[in-house]
């Protein structure tokens, strides 16, 4: 940990009285009939948490990011988010509890055909909000983000790093309770990669709990938070 | 982005801001439209419905030309009056043409001369022949009027008291029977090839709802990801293919209203002619009236909404 480090919290303040925000017990996970990317997979994320996923390539960092996303099924094991059991879970569950999480993609995943405002918009608008009802709001959110110049932009015209702070703006949008953001400052140079972890503590600090993925060590270097190593498929938790 | 705005707080959701009193949403759609897909698509609309819609306007001609034709012919009843050896025809027309005339609810009669009823044979046997020497049988024409009802039995039974073996009436019900049942049939094949082509749209639609789907599944899974559920998807969907359905069944219905106005103005320039009055004497005036224009709008119509009914219900099955 480097001197002069971010210090931001690992378990709830209100930890032992609120229920996790993502509860996994010896969650297993495999594609077909291949073997398990994944075993034994036990660890919570408290609400108001801050922590990082990390490991090498190919450990399986995404494929836990897709878990929680509910975005894929274990194949063995409990998966919780927000206090519910996901297995067998309904589909407008499924969007309740999505509406709830925030993420950012390594590919930012932006779509080419809108704007950026647009894009940052997206979580409001399939909410079935009126746009008058959000256009401040995302308007202040792209200003604060440094992109209020380039809101009319389409992304194939923005930079890697523009299109990484778009895509945290869509994440941040909505308000989650939960963000989780893929490698989020592996297209950016350090200067900025640190300037985008400074947004996320700030975010952490006003209620999300925040889940990075990344292998970046110098970066986590920056902040004094929980880690879950993944490696040889399996977690491990520097507290 | 400032290291002054990475310092800043995230803005209270009711924060205001200058400059955004307007929209700054361009309504895109937020499933991408393919241009030439759905190019190909809206033609294959506009092709099938300008089918129906003419298929459909046809059969609007004939059902509305069988009506008039049943109209006129259930309003006149021709009694007949054959000569028999021995028998006065001319007596005989005249005792048929009282009893016609005494019986309620016959609007007009009138008895064709003997050189009218010959007259009638020219298109079968040719002019310049002498009939005299032929038993032509002799032809009142009887108008029924509109209330009270004739009661037309009770004339037949008189008529063959009066006039044994000499005198018939023929009330046109079999070709009215006829009639009836080659216009139903023309209205039945019509709708019947117009639910055809509808079901052609709806199946074209479906695969272009799915090609669609697979084409932007990235875009599904972002929608899913920030939060869109499965019927706000399909909601898209719908959107954008009824617009390409609107589209589509907007000139296919244009197209057919102009084919059956330019039909229509031909059939006006060639009446003089004798293949204009043939075609006139088929089809009335070949005008399909407001009620043929009205279904082949409502035709456009429903492919739009066939449209995007099918593309709904395919994305909620692929989704599922």
């Amino acid at each position: 940990m480097a001197a002069g480090a971010y210090r931001v919290t690992g378990e709830s303040l209100l930890s032992g009285m609120e229920e996790p925000v993502v509860r996994f017990e010896n969650v297993g996970m495999r594609y077909g009939v291949g073997p398990e990317v994944l075993s034994d997979i036990s660890f919570t994320i408290a609400p108001h948490s801050f922590q990082f996923l990390t490991g090498p390539s190919g450990a399986g960092k995404t494929t836990l990011l897709r878990l929680i996303l509910l975005s894929a099924r274990p194949s063995r094991g409990l998966v919780s988010v927000f206090g519910e059991e996901v297995s067998g879970i309904s589909s407008n569950a499924l969007t309740g509890l999505r509406r709830r999480m925030g993420v950012v993609f390594q590919d930012f995943r932006l779509l080419d055909h809108l704007t950026t405002y647009e894009n940052v918009a997206l979580p409001l608008r399939v909410q079935g909000r009126s746009e008058t009802s959000y256009r401040a709001e995302v308007v202040e959110l792209l200003r604060w983000v440094g992109l209020g110049e380039r809101m009319h932009v389409l992304p194939p015209l923005l930079s890697g790093g523009e299109k990484q702070r778009a895509a945290i703006a869509r994440a941040l949008i909505a308000r989650p309770e939960l963000l989780l953001a893929d490698e989020p400052t592996g297209n950016v140079d350090p200067q900025l990669g640190r300037r985008l972890l400074r947004l996320f503590i700030e975010l952490n600090r006003l209620g999300t709990s925040v889940l990075i993925a990344t292998h970046d060590f110098a970066l986590m270097d920056l902040v004094d938070a929980r880690r879950l190593v993944l490696g040889d498929r399996r977690l491990r938790i520097e507290e | 982005m400032s290291e002054h705005a990475a310092g800043r707080t995230p803005p209270p959701a009711e924060a205001s801001t200058s400059g955004s009193s307007t929209s700054l949403r361009r309504n895109a759609p937020l499933v991408p439209t393919d241009g030439s897909a759905s190019r190909a698509l809206a033609a294959v609309i506009a092709i099938l419905t300008f089918l129906a819609a003419l298929c459909a306007g046809a059969a609007e001609i004939v059902a509305s030309s069988a009506v008039q034709w049943q109209g006129a012919v259930a309003n006149e009843v021709t009694i007949q009056v054959r000569p028999a050896p021995g028998r006065d025809a001319d007596a005989d027309v005249t005792v048929a043409l009282a009893l016609a005339r005494e019986t309620p609810g016959i609007a007009e009669t009138r008895a064709l001369s003997k050189t009218e009823s010959e007259r009638l044979l020219e298109p079968w046997l040719g002019t310049g022949l002498d009939l005299g020497d032929l038993p032509v049988p002799r032809l009142i024409t009887v108008r029924l009027a509109a209330s009270p009802a004739a009661d037309l039995p009770a004339l037949r039974r008189r008529l063959t008291e009066a006039l044994p073996g000499v005198a018939s009436l023929d009330d046109h019900a079999l070709w009215i029977s006829r009639l009836s049942t080659m216009a139903n049939t023309f209205v039945g094949v019509g709708v019947g090839v117009v639910a055809l082509v509808l079901l052609a749209t709806g199946l074209a639609v479906t695969f272009a709802t799915r090609g669609a789907m697979a084409g932007n599944r990235e875009v599904v899974e972002v929608l899913h990801f920030v939060g869109a559920d499965d019927d706000f998807i399909a909601r898209e969907f719908q959107r954008r293919f009824f617009r390409l359905g609107l589209r589509g069944g907007a000139i296919g219905a244009g197209a057919a209203l102009a084919a059956l106005a330019l039909a229509a103005g031909l059939a006006r320039l060639w009446r003089a002619s004798p293949a204009g009055d043939e075609i006139e004497a088929l089809f009335g005036g070949f005008e399909i009236g407001w009620r043929g224009y009205a279904s082949v709008v409502l035709i456009g119509v429903v492919a739009s909404i066939v449209t995007g009914i099918v593309s709904r219900v395919t994305v909620r099955r692929f989704l599922d």
